[in-house]
């Protein structure tokens, strides 16, 4: 009798568990026992941390994709497909493009965080991001057709990915304007939505002296409640407006419609346990990455270190072993602090980040392990 | 999703326990965006932080703070969207 072991998502958390499991489970999956499948809705695996330097003429969009198969394990089956809805009690997942159901015995959801700026009046016709393939490129274009103006980012989707993004994106711009000479033809603005300028206090110490001291003005409780692209200004729930000449906001952020189809959480996330990543009142299925309700960042190192665990859990249930393997919120990121700096936190459940001097080394780092990522997701690093 | 009067039972709850990064009054804003004006929403935070911080923001924000209930291992923090 094989026992199937079924992720949805071909992501950060998807390949880097499929490719643990087919390690961990080899001589099982080998003699038949395990079947290992991974349903994605695309050929292509994408690293989305290359898209912030995109939007700066860094990097290309196809530095962020490569095909899954070439990723991933010749042990894991690959299927090109949708999953809509998911039968907990016959377990079984139904998809869009085959007929049969796929019966499972084990699943892990890591379906990852889409945008929604519709939710935003405006805000798809008026702003720009770098939070996707097209709209890194767009916004690339717009930066280098500028002469001059008011560039504001502004944080809109709570929660969203990589929380360190948006402070990164006006370091890295000041930098960049700076080194061209052009920094004072232009004004930059950063709105978000609480107090102070980072949801985590510690990395809000750390930045807002920085931000003073590159000249980029600070707009806290800013909840934006609507854009207008005629009039090129976006307004606040709490009645502030702001006039722009670009616009860089990240946006709503949504989980897969199949999450709420499925009742295992609101919003397109699952509600799970924070340690053990079980999905709350289902058994045999865990969430990973973005999808899973843990409340650590939406990033891709946090589904990193959640695969290895799940993998762990999943080898001693499939041979009956006691399982003992916990996530205790271990996420890692690195900050750019501009063209040429950067810092690196480190924290979890119980430690919180703090964020140490920038320096040069750090920042070829985190160029060094945008290299390397593909490692992580052939599960070497 | 119908706007609720009381905090027996919160139109939703934000378990915001354990939470690290953006942590409890980011999770907060998010659940306040999508429900109706008047709405309760129940934030559960296990930092003592979140208390004040919340208070501060629904103060800027126009936002009710109904009650606050120490929950022994957590806070528990009715909000009202106005």
């Amino acid at each position: 009798m094989t026992e199937h072991i079924a992720i949805i998502g071909g992501g950060t958390g998807g390949a880097v568990l499929a490719n643990n499991l087919a390690e961990k489970l080899s001589t099982e999956i080998d003699a038949g026992e395990v079947a290992v499948t991974l349903i994605n809705d695309g050929p292509d695996h994408v690293y989305k941390p290359v898209w912030l330097y995109v939007a700066f003429g860094q990097r290309e969009p196809a530095d962020g994709r490569r095909p899954l198969r070439g990723l991933v394990d010749d042990r894991v089956e690959i299927r090109e497909d949708y999953v809509y809805d998911i039968d907990h009690e016959r377990r079984e997942l139904e998809l869009v493009d085959t007929v049969e159901s796929f019966a499972y015995d084990k699943l892990v959801i890591a379906t990852g965080s889409q945008l929604d700026p519709d939710r935003v009046p405006g805000l798809t016709d008026g702003g720009h991001h770098f939070y996707g393939e097209a709209g890194a490129q767009g916004l690339r274009d717009e930066l280098l057709g500028m002469d001059g103006g008011h560039v504001v980012l502004s944080v809109i989707g709570t929660p969203h990915m990589c929380p360190a993004a948006p402070l990164e994106f006006v370091f890295m711009l000041d930098d960049w304007l700076r080194e061209r000479g052009r920094r004072e033809a232009f004004d930059i603005t950063y709105t978000y939505p609480i107090m102070r300028v980072h949801g985590d206090e510690h990395i809000a110490e750390w930045a807002e002296p920085r931000l003073n001291e590159r000249d980029i003005a600070i707009e806290t409780m800013f909840n934006a409640e609507a854009v207008d692209p005629e009039a090129e200004t976006i307004t606040a729930m709490e009645g502030t407006e702001l006039d722009y000449d670009l616009l860089v906001a990240i946006p709503p952020h949504t989980g897969s419609d199949l999450i709420e189809t499925a009742g295992l959480g609101d919003g397109g996330w699952v509600d799970v346990d924070q340690h053990t990543l079980e999905a709350t009142g289902f058994e045999d299925i865990y969430a990973i990455g973005d999808a899973a309700q843990t409340g650590v960042p939406k990033a891709g190192s946090a589904a990193h270190y959640q695969a290895n665990v799940v993998g762990q859990r999943l080898a001693s249930e499939v041979r009956g072993q006691p399982v003992t393997a916990v996530y205790g919120g271990k996420t890692v990121c690195f900050i750019e602090t501009g063209m040429d700096g950067a810092t690196f936190v480190e924290f979890d459940y119980e430690n919180p980040p703090s964020p140490s001097e920038p320096t040069q080394a750090m920042h070829w780092s985190k160029l060094a392990y945008n290299e390397s990522y593909w490692l992580t997701a052939r599960g070497l690093l | 999703m119908t706007a609720n009067q009381t905090t027996d039972e919160p139109d939703s709850v934000v378990d915001a326990r354990g939470a690290t990064c953006p942590g409890p009054l980011m999770d907060l804003i998010g659940e306040l965006r999508t429900v109706e004006t008047g709405a309760v929403v129940a934030l559960l935070s296990d930092t003592e932080k979140s208390t004040t911080e919340v208070q501060e923001w629904a103060d800027e924000a126009g936002n009710e703070i109904i009650d606050v209930l120490d929950e022994d291992d957590h806070y528990k923090i009715h909000v009202r969207k106005l």
